[in-house]
């Protein structure tokens, strides 16, 4: 089973990727998973997080099977 | 409640006057607060052509529709709705519509500022500018208000 990682907006370019999909064998922190999509890019202060759709901090716990998202500060409305 | 992401544009006074028209608590509703937020053709000092709107499928709908909850409980609303575009948006068509309908003007009004602020700082949606010199860009961040 994988974590399915997706990327938006101007992070996705800076990345230069959309969605990724990350072997999982134990839980790996969303900082963790941030390491290994961006190559060892350093978190950005103004990073958004979020774990199954619902905003977390960067200790927060991704396993198998779970959607995590990486994106800038919103800019809706 | 109702929320919906709207690829295509839409005419926020329809919209409002097709929702009251379906709405079935005759009798109860003494206010409506609607806020509607449209796309200047300025932003940052330069002139804006157009404008892309993406957004997190599935987050973002998730977001709208559990803030809407949280404002029908919190000001005891009668009904509530949120509509935002996506995709490709010209200049003066509307970018969002957030409606509150309460028995009295205080709920109406705080909760659809409290729809549109929340939304403005946390549904993931994102603009990206083409000015009319062809230069596209990130909006970095909103204005605070």
């Amino acid at each position: 089973m994988n974590i399915t990682v997706k990327l938006f907006a101007s992070l996705r370019e800076q990345v230069g990727k959309g969605e990724v999909k990350l072997n999982a064998d134990k839980p790996m922190t969303i900082a963790q998973i941030w390491a290994q999509v961006s190559e060892e890019m350093p978190l950005p202060t103004h990073i958004l997080m979020a774990l199954n759709m619902q905003y977390v901090e960067p200790n927060a716990l991704a396993q198998a099977g779970d959607e995590v998202a990486f994106f800038p500060p919103v800019t809706g409305g | 409640m109702k929320v919906e992401i709207c690829p295509q544009p839409f005419n926020p006074w329809s919209v409002l006057q097709e929702y009251e028209a379906q709405r079935t608590q005759a009798g109860k509703c003494g206010a409506t607060a609607c806020f509607i937020g449209t796309m200047r053709d300025y932003n940052a000092g330069d002139t804006v052509q157009q404008m892309w709107l993406e957004h997190y499928a599935g987050m973002t709908e998730l977001y709208l529709q559990q803030l809407a909850h949280e404002a029908e409980q919190r000001w005891q609303l009668l009904d509530s709705l949120i509509l935002h575009r996506v995709g490709e948006i010209q200049c003066d068509q509307t970018i969002v519509l957030v409606a509150a309908w309460a028995g009295h003007r205080s709920p109406a009004l705080d909760a659809c500022r409290y729809l549109i602020e929340e939304l403005k700082q946390h549904a993931p949606f994102w603009k990206r500018e083409t000015l009319n010199t062809g230069q596209q860009r990130w909006v970095a961040q909103n204005t605070p208000k």
